[in-house]
């Protein structure tokens, strides 16, 4: 049993100026189920994809049971016996399960025999590891649970000893799920190794023998899975950060601002991602909605906003109704003081090819103040710019660069000083400091304190637990698209942690 | 949106790049020269000297150019809104109904000057609401709007060739083509202006509509640049999801741009058919609609970089002319060649010689620092 | 018995008229199926032809006229493979290029070498793929119905015709039957699928685009040494655009494509016929709307009216890795 199915020595990877993969070592072990646990970005997809040869690390050494390797092709992890279960299913949505499983190891040109043969395979490794599935079956027929057992015979049909599952959990419903851990546990016994990639603290503890950390980047621990706890798991995730301080009052909440009652939101492929949401934003207070990514943060933000058409579901603004169900977009909130800080900087809230000035009038371009006759008041709108610059401290400070050539920090201050300086009544916030240094960091959390302070309702949205600390004067927990706790911000990161991890609050305190 | 965003300088950028585009281009057309037995460099001097050797061959050009300019805006407005507008042939092919609609009615009516603007009225409608049709469907129906233009390039023409022979064709003429207007549908000539700065023309079909053209490439710049409606359609190209964000309609964009985009089209028609031959004949469009895309391509989708383009090919079409004269292997057909190759290394190519650029700036750059920011003067 | 032998007159200049088109649609098919899309089918086929009447006629035959056809077109189609796969270029700026390039290169290239005006010389002999002959088609004529049928319509046309014909169960067969037409749909589906896979996305497309170069030399070869006898210019005249109509027409599929193209060719076929003359029920249609017909159909397919037309969902888009 102690015998190393994959080592992996110095892994190092940078994509441009981010480096994804620093200096990875990972054993593990023949025959055991390793789970990878990080939060998003902490470079887990990175590394398995270079094992399994999508990537080529920059610098160090793999090894495949005991021997030194070189995978540069999927082709070649294929060979040396290493399958891989993709987060987005690499699957062909109109091809049948067989084809599916067939491509890239069809053997002879003519597909008659090789069919025939995949076929009675097929079967047999669906009753050897009860993944059952129609072969003639067409793959955007299947429910998403049955697409990624796909996945996972097309691994196996491949020969894979080694299997790796890239967060398998995000799209099945629990049921799906257990069934899924039900399988891996079977093919552990049969003597595969598997490697779990994934956020979900419950699913380490539930099924893995070991668990290795990553948090930004590097490999922080690796732990026996029976010797530890979700606690000190959640604490390695998170990490002991230093906490940035932000001189923060007394909040002194006032009336009630934005109001949201029982939201619900489907994402665009249909999955419901917002599941009857409610919770008030008053004014003079922060509210910071901590969550792992992909819980339905996102969805949230743009249902608010007027993005996203909502399912079901009501926001008052103000004490009056806004129609996000149906007509009401993005302008219409504006003017009734809804300011948007989008979590996606670089498509959504800003144009990068666009010079500085043009994007800090981006949304509020139609209105009247920005209008000259036929034209739009440029001058207005360059002047403005010049101020926001000054008063946010842009570098450089040049309103007629584009916005391309700006850093993360200060594209992000342009996106804050334009939403920030329409004086809105209700602000909304998704990820502000991600990608932003920290010189930029501290001031934007400044800024955000300032709003607070003169009334404004700040809804808060991160992924950074440290800055919902810091921040908020309120802290709710999402996880699956609900909202399943309310803490004070003195609660503890432990507490916040496993509530993020969907561990239920009872089974916390015990 | 795979090309980097480039840390080359403005001047690189639209200068420097293009040009390498356009001198590959026209060094793979002097390999054709070649092919047919002939100087590529002798063809290129008669080529220009037939362009630019006298007033009267500087006023062909600047005719050629006005269809050009037409059309290289209409390819270009689509651009900034990320629609590729290659019926840009069609509509300026209907935008010829919009003009004859004015000049058969009005041309014994009324002095040029008042019928002008009702052609530009006529034509801009004719082509816009050619445009109109694939517009919505591609906003409301998801059908693409290259596919859709391209047919309906194809039922333009078939719908003037009826138009011609069995509607507009006056009774017991046997051309396909509508009666020669009065003169009240004539445009005034321009080769005045040549004249009185010594470039004497005997006759050239250079007529007030270049000017319309010019006009037309300042209001399609105030457009661009200086509108809301501009600022939006921009918005809509450079990234759909932040015209979401910044609660942009996307469907009305879409069909506004391509209202905008078929009526520069149709407006072309204003200059061969009440400058030139003061009558509507079959093809007269002749392949401008194309040339556009070559024109907004090179020139960079800019009215400044649109007008020079289309002048340069409209030296293509003058001295292509002369260069048949003086070589006959070497017809008008090489401006084709010149134009696909210009697509081809403009643009499905455009990005071929952009690394090696880039690193031979970059490592100019390492040795000198602290390259000075240059504002990005174009948008 | 006079209307069944305008109807056979008919259907036997459908079969003609329909061929390029078939020929050039299939050629597309290949492409477009591995996430390809190429407008440039007229400017291949037109390449293709002029190539097959300049190398028939130095060479006096037909078969080196073909190769040349082959060769000219799979080069052209290569260009665009190599901007839209290895460049990652716009994939319908490259088509409108190559469609000037082969448009102005024929004239230029055929008043250079043969001077008639753009056209090659006129092919007679072995210079051209003439007419066959079914085995006992004249001893059969006199059958009626059946006998006229097999004579007059599927008797006496040329090689290239029954090879037209034949490439549609062989397509069906290679995308449907073959590793390699399994890939090739995978690609132009999924191509991110193909590369986990272990399968060069770069080279499966490069391949795919060949056969469409083949296929377009081919239809070129067809329009001047079959049709006609000599290349004249400009003589796609469009054909490369019905054919890419009739792929979307056909969504994609082989055997489709085969009745899109003969309806396309029949519509041409009958305005021919009809020069205009009235049709029974309808009255007088004017030529050109039979002629612009076959667009006016495609777009109202594609407005989504009769039925999806949905095109390979990795289609136009260059392949990168995701990061």
């Amino acid at each position: 049993m102690a015998e190393a199915a994959i080592e992996l020595i110095g892994i190092n990877k940078s994509f441009g100026p981010v480096r994804a993969n620093r200096d990875i070592n990972l054993e593990v072990k023949r025959g055991t189920i390793h789970g990878i646990i990080g939060e998003n970005g902490a470079g887990k997809s990175t590394l398995m994809s270079i094992l399994y040869g999508f990537y080529q690390a920059d610098s160090g050494d793999i090894r495949v049971a005991g021997q030194p390797v070189t995978i540069n092709t999927p082709n070649d992890a294929i060979a040396k016996g290493i399958g891989m279960v993709h987060q987005h299913f690499m699957l062909v949505q109109n091809f049948s399960v067989l084809e599916n499983v067939i491509l890239g190891m069809e053997g002879e040109p003519l597909l008659n025999a090789s069919i025939a043969k995949a076929r009675s395979e097929l079967e047999r490794l669906e009753r050897e590891y009860g993944l059952e599935v129609d072969p003639d079956a067409i793959i955007e027929e299947l429910p998403v649970g049955l697409q990624q057992r796909v996945e996972i015979l097309k691994a196996l049909y491949r020969g894979a000893d080694i299997l790796i599952l890239d967060e398998p959990t995000g799209v099945l419903t629990p049921a799906e799920a257990d069934h899924l851990f039900r399988i891996l546990g079977q093919l552990k016994d049969e003597g595969k190794t598997v490697v779990l990639i994934t956020h979900k603290l419950r699913e380490i503890m539930a099924i893995t023998d070991t668990v290795s950390v990553m948090r930004q980047g590097t490999m922080v621990a690796t732990r026996t899975t029976s010797e530890t706890s979700v606690e000190e798991l959640a604490e390695l995730m998170v990490g002991r950060r230093v906490l940035l301080h932000v001189e923060k009052g007394e909040a002194k909440p006032g009336e009630i601002k934005l109001s949201v009652r029982n939201l619900t939101v489907r994402d665009s492929r249909g999955v419901t991602m917002v599941k009857g949401v409610s919770f008030d934003v008053r004014a003079g207070e922060i509210v910071g909605i901590a969550g792992v990514a992909g819980n339905g943060q996102s969805e949230l933000l743009e249902a608010v906003s007027g993005i996203r058409r909502a399912v079901s579901g009501t926001v008052m603004l103000e004490g009056s109704p806004v129609d996000v169900t149906g007509a009401a977009g993005p302008g219409d909130l504006r003017d009734r003081g809804l300011a948007h800080v989008p979590e996606d900087r670089h498509y959504m809230g800003l144009i990068l090819p666009f010079e500085e000035y043009e994007n800090s009038i981006l949304g509020y371009h139609d209105e009247p103040q920005y209008q000259k006759g036929l034209f739009l008041d440029i001058d207005k709108a360059r002047t403005e710019a010049a101020q926001q610059i000054e008063k946010y401290d842009i570098r450089p400070p040049n309103p007629r660069l584009k916005t391309a050539n700006f850093s993360g920090g200060n594209q992000q201050k342009i996106v804050l000083a334009r939403e920030m300086e329409q004086d809105p009544t209700v602000l909304i916030v998704g990820q502000p400091t991600r990608g932003v240094d920290v010189g930029a960091i501290e001031f934007i959390h400044k800024r955000l304190i300032a709003m607070r302070d003169q009334g404004k309702a700040v809804l808060l949205v991160s992924v950074e637990l440290d800055e919902i600390r810091s921040l908020s004067d309120r802290i709710l927990v999402m996880f699956d698209g609900r909202i399943v706790g309310e803490r004070g911000p003195d609660a503890g990161e432990g507490e916040l942690g496993l509530l993020m991890a969907g561990v239920e609050a009872k089974e916390a305190a015990e | 949106m795979s090309a980097p965003y480039a840390k080359l300088p403005g001047w690189a950028d639209y200068g420097l790049i293009p040009l390498i585009n356009l001198i590959v281009a026209f060094a793979v057309a002097g390999i054709v020269v070649l092919l047919v037995g002939e100087n590529p460099l002798r063809a290129a001097v008669i080529l220009v000297e037939g362009a630019f050797g006298g007033g009267q061959n500087i006023a062909y050009t600047l005719f050629y150019a006005t269809n050009f300019i037409f059309t290289g805006l209409a390819v270009a407005v689509a651009f900034h809104c990320g629609l590729f507008n290659i019926g840009g042939e069609g509509q300026a092919y209907v935008g010829g109904l919009g003009v004859v609609a004015v000049a058969l009615t009005l041309d014994g009516t009324f002095p040029w000057w008042v019928n002008f603007p009702l052609a530009i009225l006529g034509s801009a409608l004719a082509g816009a609401l050619w445009a109109l049709i694939p517009a919505f469907l591609q906003a409301k129906r998801g059908s693409h709007i290259v596919i859709t233009t391209i047919m309906f390039n194809f039922i333009a023409a078939s719908l003037m060739v009826y138009l011609l022979v069995d509607v507009l064709k006056p009774a017991g003429s046997m051309a396909p083509q509508t009666r020669t207007f009065l003169e009240g549908a004539h445009l005034p000539k321009l080769n005045w202006m040549l004249d009185a700065i010594g470039l004497p023309v005997r006759s050239a079909p250079l007529n007030v509509s270049f000017l319309l053209a010019l006009v037309a490439a300042f209001v399609v710049w105030l457009i661009i640049w200086r509108t809301r409606l501009g600022y939006e359609i921009r918005t809509q190209g450079h990234s759909p999801k932040a015209a979401r964000y910044a609660g942009i309609g996307e469907a009305r964009i879409i069909i506004i741009t391509m209202m905008i985009s078929g009526a520069l089209a149709g407006m072309m028609a204003l200059n061969p058919i009440m400058g030139d031959q003061h009558r509507l004949q079959l093809d007269f469009v002749t392949g401008a609609g194309f040339v556009g895309i070559a024109v907004a391509l090179m020139g960079r989708s800019h009215p400044a970089g649109i007008v020079p383009a289309a002048i340069l090919f409209g030296m293509l079409y003058q001295g292509g002319a002369e260069l048949a004269f003086e070589m006959p292997a070497i017809s008008r057909d090489m401006i084709v060649i010149i134009q696909g190759l210009v697509i081809l290394f403009a643009g499905a190519l455009e990005n071929l010689f952009r690394p090696t650029v880039q690193s031979i700036f970059a490592s100019f750059t390492s040795t000198t620092p602290a390259v000075p920011a240059t504002p990005g003067e174009r948008a | 018995m006079d209307f069944f032998n305008v109807l056979i007159l008919v259907l036997d200049s459908t079969v003609r008229l329909s061929v390029p088109l078939l020929l050039a649609c299939l050629a597309g098919l290949y492409s477009e199926r591995s996430g390809i899309f190429d407008i440039g089918l007229e400017g291949k086929m037109l390449a293709g032809a002029f190539a097959s009447g300049a190398a028939a006629a130095v060479s006096g035959s037909a078969w080196v006229g073909l190769a040349a056809a082959i060769l000219v077109s799979v080069f052209l189609a290569l260009v665009h493979g190599f901007a839209s796969i290895t460049s990652r270029g716009n994939q319908i700026v490259s088509g409108v290029a190559i469609n000037f390039v082969a448009a102005g290169a024929t004239i230029i290239l055929g008043q250079a070498w043969f001077s008639q005006g753009g056209r090659t010389p006129l092919l007679t002999g072995d210079g051209r793929f003439g007419a066959l002959n079914l085995p006992f088609a004249a001893e059969l004529r006199d059958v009626p119905i059946i006998g006229q049928i097999y004579s007059e319509l599927l008797s006496g046309h040329s090689l290239l015709v029954y090879f037209a014909f034949f490439m549609v169960p062989f397509t069906w067969w290679v995308l449907f039957r073959t590793r390699f037409g399994l890939r090739l749909r995978a690609v132009g589906e999924n191509p991110a699928a193909v590369d986990t896979a272990g399968i060069s996305v770069a080279w499966l497309r490069y391949r795919a685009v060949i056969c469409t170069g083949i296929l377009t030399g081919v239809a070129g070869t067809y329009l001047a040494l079959a049709q006609n006898a000599g290349f004249v210019k400009d003589m796609t005249a469009g054909k490369g655009f019905i054919a890419l109509a009739a792929l979307i027409f056909a969504k994609w599929r082989p055997v489709p494509a085969m009745f899109a193209c003969l309806l396309f060719g029949f519509l041409d076929a009958l305005s021919i016929r009809l020069q205009g003359s009235p049709l029974p029920l309808i009255g007088k249609v004017p030529v050109q709307f039979m002629q612009a017909l076959p667009y006016i159909l495609t777009v109202i397919l594609l407005a989504g009216f009769i039925g999806k037309a949905i095109p390979p969902r990795a289609g136009g888009v260059p392949y990168v890795k995701e990061r």
